[in-house]
């Protein structure tokens, strides 16, 4: 079974075909989804240089984690609705896109990655208990797949 | 003075046309300039965050300070060189854009808060380093550093659709977005 039919359907409901027609839309959503990536960049940012033992190296780790999850959830509540926004309005497109599966792939594990393992390895009460190797691997893990987030959803613009 | 001749000059050399015409250098320079505005401005925004006293509360000012500033400095100069590629590549065409102008107009102010910042208020950090919200005046600083950063993001996602509202080629067009935007009268 193919999903082309839900992306040309997704593409051509009244609303999505309303907003391509704006000239302001796609750009305006453009640029409300890149300031997202200023505040979701930062908040993953500040954990994984933590687990390295970079950034703000003189904090606990738990600490920072604790503090960056709620600016991360934030940026989710931007990102999300911006990015689905922006694909509706070209879901054919992307449905031909390498680039747009490989960042909805790498995305669905940056986000269970994020949530179920870093998380706890970054409020862990006991750093000791998991220790720096582990930490180290768990940041180079979440740094390449936001990262390849990121990449992808460059090039999904990419004509 | 107009910068137009130099922008004229640059576009005619080798490099400029090469990157100009490149399948995929200038995506890839374009790809590392987007993807970086997570390390500049994602720890930027950290940092401003706890000057507004809404995040890391019991965290010294100046420790985060000293932790992500070098990260910050270090994605902004990744921001200058890719920035200064993708100008290169395409220096009329960038010079005449309005959002190119906005955007440079916000760093430049970015970059004399970020100078009266460090000259002002942070010189009395001792007196204000654990307190879990920041003086008015770092708080201030901190506002306006967001403000002129989303500025920047914002004109800078823009300068791609320059030609959609403003663009010197297709005349006739108000002239204050003909003044803004450096247009000429001749050779557009």
């Amino acid at each position: 079974m193919s999903l082309f039919p839900v992306f040309q359907w997704v593409q051509n409901t009244e609303l999505t075909t309303a907003l391509r027609a704006s000239k302001w839309f796609f750009p305006v959503i453009a640029c409300v989804h890149l300031m997202g990536l200023a505040l979701i960049g930062g908040s993953v940012l500040v954990v994984d240089l933590r687990l390295l033992g970079v950034g703000l190296r003189r904090q606990p780790v738990a600490d920072v984690a604790r503090e960056a999850q709620r600016w991360l959830r934030a940026s989710l509540l931007v990102m999300l609705p911006t990015g689905l926004l922006l694909f509706s309005s070209k879901a054919e497109q992307c449905y031909t896109l390498p680039a747009f599966w490989i960042k909805m792939t790498s995305l669905s594990l940056a986000l269970v990655f994020t949530f179920a393992v870093r998380r706890r390895v970054a409020l862990a009460d006991d750093e000791t208990r998991i220790g720096p190797v582990w930490s180290k691997l768990v940041a180079v893990i979440s740094l390449s797949l936001w990262s390849s987030v990121a990449i992808a959803g460059k090039w999904i613009g990419v004509p | 003075m107009s910068l137009l001749p130099f922008c004229k000059w640059l576009a005619t050399t080798p490099w400029s046309i090469a990157l100009h015409e490149s399948l995929y250098a200038y995506l890839i320079v374009l790809t590392v300039h987007v993807v970086t505005v997570s390390l500049f401005v994602g720890t930027a925004v950290m940092l401003d965050l706890r000057l507004l006293g809404v995040t890391m509360p019991r965290m010294p000012v100046s420790q985060v300070m000293a932790g992500l500033v070098p990260w910050s400095a270090a994605g902004f100069l990744v921001m200058v060189v890719s920035g200064s590629l993708l100008f290169y590549a395409n220096p009329v065409a960038r010079y005449q854009n309005l959002f190119f102008r906005t955007k440079m107009v916000a760093l430049a102010l970015a970059g004399v808060n970020l100078w009266v910042f460090y000259n002002t208020v942070y010189r009395t950090v001792p007196e204000w380093d654990l307190d879990p919200v920041p003086p008015r005046g770092a708080r201030r600083a901190a506002g306006l550093s967001l403000v002129l950063l989303a500025a920047a993001i914002m004109s800078g996602r823009l300068i791609a659709y320059n030609g959609y509202w403003f663009d010197c080629a297709s005349q006739p067009q108000p002239a204050i977005i003909n003044l803004l935007e450096g247009c000429t009268t001749d050779a557009r």
